[in-house]
């Protein structure tokens, strides 16, 4: 009780001053290298190699015609890469999503004999990196002659370990077996059960796994790189890497202009949907 | 009874059919490709005339890629040592800053404004595309660039400093990058961990007189170290197949060579390097760094479990 005098709140207040601060340095920190890129890709490459400026200038629509001039003498074009990273990337989504709440669900609602064992499996390779069996996968696909094309970047995302975690932990905690025995009293068959009653009602947690899956699959270069040779059928991020080969060197302009249209629709995205995503990584993290 | 026994295995045996992609896919790209892995990393590639030969070697692509061999160089304990000092020199700055930010921005007595948007900002660098992130910070950083550039102006750096020509500035680059990209996401765990202690314990330490700094030593930090634990885990195994940074931020043209001096190559980089031109070499490689990832998980494991036996010795224990 004799701590709430008025020097005790005037140190909490001053406490509350330097933390705020502290926390905002940190924000600062984390905003600033997309400040300086907005800002670089409305300079042009002279102003931009004189230093650190926070005013916009107009050479935005400049280093854009640029960009767009110079992308032809490249291996591919900023809009095919898009394009060609939707293709791998929505249908990757898809699956990862849907046969990972299929699974989830098959371990959650039937008792088998091997549903423990399975469980454990899944448990056991969640955190087992792909880049380990890279080697022995890339063999396998040039023996079924699936090298370079977009098969083997979209099929394994089938079994995605972490994704059925997150989805049987949320069942576990939001989806009560009685509905299901409702389900089959009126005749639904277990697989049309699943479609139509259970996704729907899963929605929220679809709808944070396929965000997580979406960024991971689009950020993804280590695969596409050692799978796809064909230049036209190259990805965003291997778009981004020829942005920094030496042809742009010097074209500083360019360069953040390129890098600009690979980052802020992003960053757009991840602000419409920040609640979600952020409300996803704490769950993600409850395991421990 | 009968009924509802014979009922229920009928309905057991959808639980197969609903989990079988799962499983056919996994077995068929993931668990079928890693055994093969183990088994080219004893074989021994070579191409003559367009065409590929392949005997057996033993262990012999273990030998070379360890250096243990005349004309060979220890390729693996070289970029094995880069990766992990280069990881190191994020992961613990990114735990201290995690940790300080996680318990500022949940602490209920010295109440911080605008939490929410503060954890929707430190998360953001996270979800943006590393190679577009590590070719940003290239941009900022190299000779000209515009960070550089400035440092140089205050008189901070001389005139033809270039932190990518030094090994220092361009693996403390590195480290910067990943330490920028994921500070906000180990945050944002660390924060759901703190949430999930139970508030009385901090309001019987109120009770008790106990200050700030006591209550975060004997309360948060030790019911903080499962998640902390399970942070480091997770980011040493990402640390360790770590690729698109290094392979993008100071490479030559010609080749993934780490510059400078071959001080900022990975392993990821290693296999990138011999997946088409030797075969068994880069399996042996995989083989090495599926070896370390191991380890470095059991031996984190095992200590988390340790902690979690004695709990239980005591007689205590909710985790």
């Amino acid at each position: 009780m004799n701590k709430t005098s008025e020097g005790y709140t005037r140190k909490l207040k001053h406490q509350r001053i330097f933390r705020f601060t502290i926390c905002t340095v940190f924000c600062i920190i984390a905003l600033l290298p997309f400040l300086l890129l907005v800002m670089n890709a409305t300079r042009s490459s002279d102003a931009i190699k004189s230093g650190i400026s926070l005013i916009p200038s107009t050479n935005f629509l400049t280093n854009w015609k640029n960009l767009m001039i110079k992308q032809n003498g490249m291996q591919i074009t900023l809009q095919k890469a898009a394009l060609n990273s939707l293709k791998i990337t929505v249908p990757g989504t898809a699956l990862a999503v849907y046969f990972s709440s299929l699974t989830a669900y098959g371990i959650y609602v039937y008792d088998f004999k091997f549903k423990k064992l399975a469980w454990a499996f899944i448990m056991a390779i969640m955190m087992v990196p792909s880049q380990i069996s890279v080697i022995g996968f890339y063999r396998f696909m040039l023996d079924l002659g699936l090298v370079d094309t977009y098969v083997p970047l979209i099929i394994p995302t089938i079994a995605s370990p972490a994704v059925v975690f997150f989805m049987k932990q949320y069942m576990e905690a939001s989806l009560s077996k009685e509905m299901i025995e409702a389900a089959r009293i009126d005749g639904s068959g277990e697989f049309h059960t699943f479609n139509t009653i259970i996704l729907p009602i899963m929605k929220p947690a679809v709808a944070t796994q396929a965000i997580f899956q979406f960024i991971a699959q689009w950020n993804n270069l280590f695969t596409p790189t050692i799978m796809l040779t064909t230049d036209s059928k190259k990805t965003l991020p291997m778009f981004v890497q020829l942005l920094s080969s030496n042809q742009f060197r010097t074209d500083y302009g360019v360069v953040y202009v390129g890098l600009f249209v690979t980052i802020i629709p992003l960053v757009i995205v991840y602000l419409i949907l920040s609640k979600y995503i952020v409300a996803g990584v704490a769950l993600g993290g409850v395991k421990g | 009874m009968g009924k509802k026994k014979r009922k229920r295995v009928n309905y057991g045996r959808y639980g197969y059919f609903f989990i079988a992609p799962f499983f056919i896919t996994y077995l068929l790209f993931q668990l079928w490709p890693l055994i093969n892995t183990f088994y080219y990393s004893t074989l021994s590639y070579y191409k003559r005339n367009g065409r590929e030969f392949v005997s057996f070697a033993g262990l012999q692509n273990f030998i070379n890629v360890l250096g243990l061999s005349a004309g060979e160089r220890a390729y693996v304990i070289s970029y094995l040592k880069n990766t992990l000092i280069m990881w190191g020199c994020n992961f613990i700055p990114q735990i201290l800053v995690s940790l300080l930010l996680a318990v500022w921005l949940t602490d209920q007595k010295v109440k911080v404004k605008g939490t929410g948007v503060m954890k929707v900002i430190v998360y953001l660098p996270s979800i943006i595309t590393a190679a577009s992130v590590s070719v940003l910070f290239k941009a900022l950083f190299s000779q000209y660039g515009p960070i550089t550039q400035t440092l140089k102006n205050w008189g901070l750096l001389s005139s033809n400093f270039d932190f990518l020509s030094t090994v220092a500035g361009s693996r403390g680059l590195i480290s910067l990058i990943l330490w920028w990209m994921w500070f906000g996401n180990t945050t944002l765990l660390l924060i759901s961990g703190v949430l999930g202690i139970d508030p009385g314990l901090f309001e019987a330490a109120d009770i008790d007189g106990a200050t700030g700094f006591k209550k975060f030593r004997y309360i948060t930090l030790p019911l903080l170290k499962p998640i902390m634990l399970y942070t480091l885990v997770t980011s040493a195994i990402g640390g360790l197949q770590m690729y698109d940074i290094p392979a993008l931020f100071n490479v030559p043209e010609t080749g993934l060579v780490g510059l400078p001096d071959d001080k900022t190559t990975t392993m990821a980089m290693y296999i990138m390097r011999l997946y088409n031109s030797d075969v068994g070499k880069a399996a042996a490689v995989s083989v090495i760094l599926f070896i370390v990832t191991l380890i470095v998980s059991l031996i984190l494991f095992a200590s988390m479990r340790d902690k979690d036996e004695k709990k239980i010795r005591k007689g205590g224990g909710h985790a």
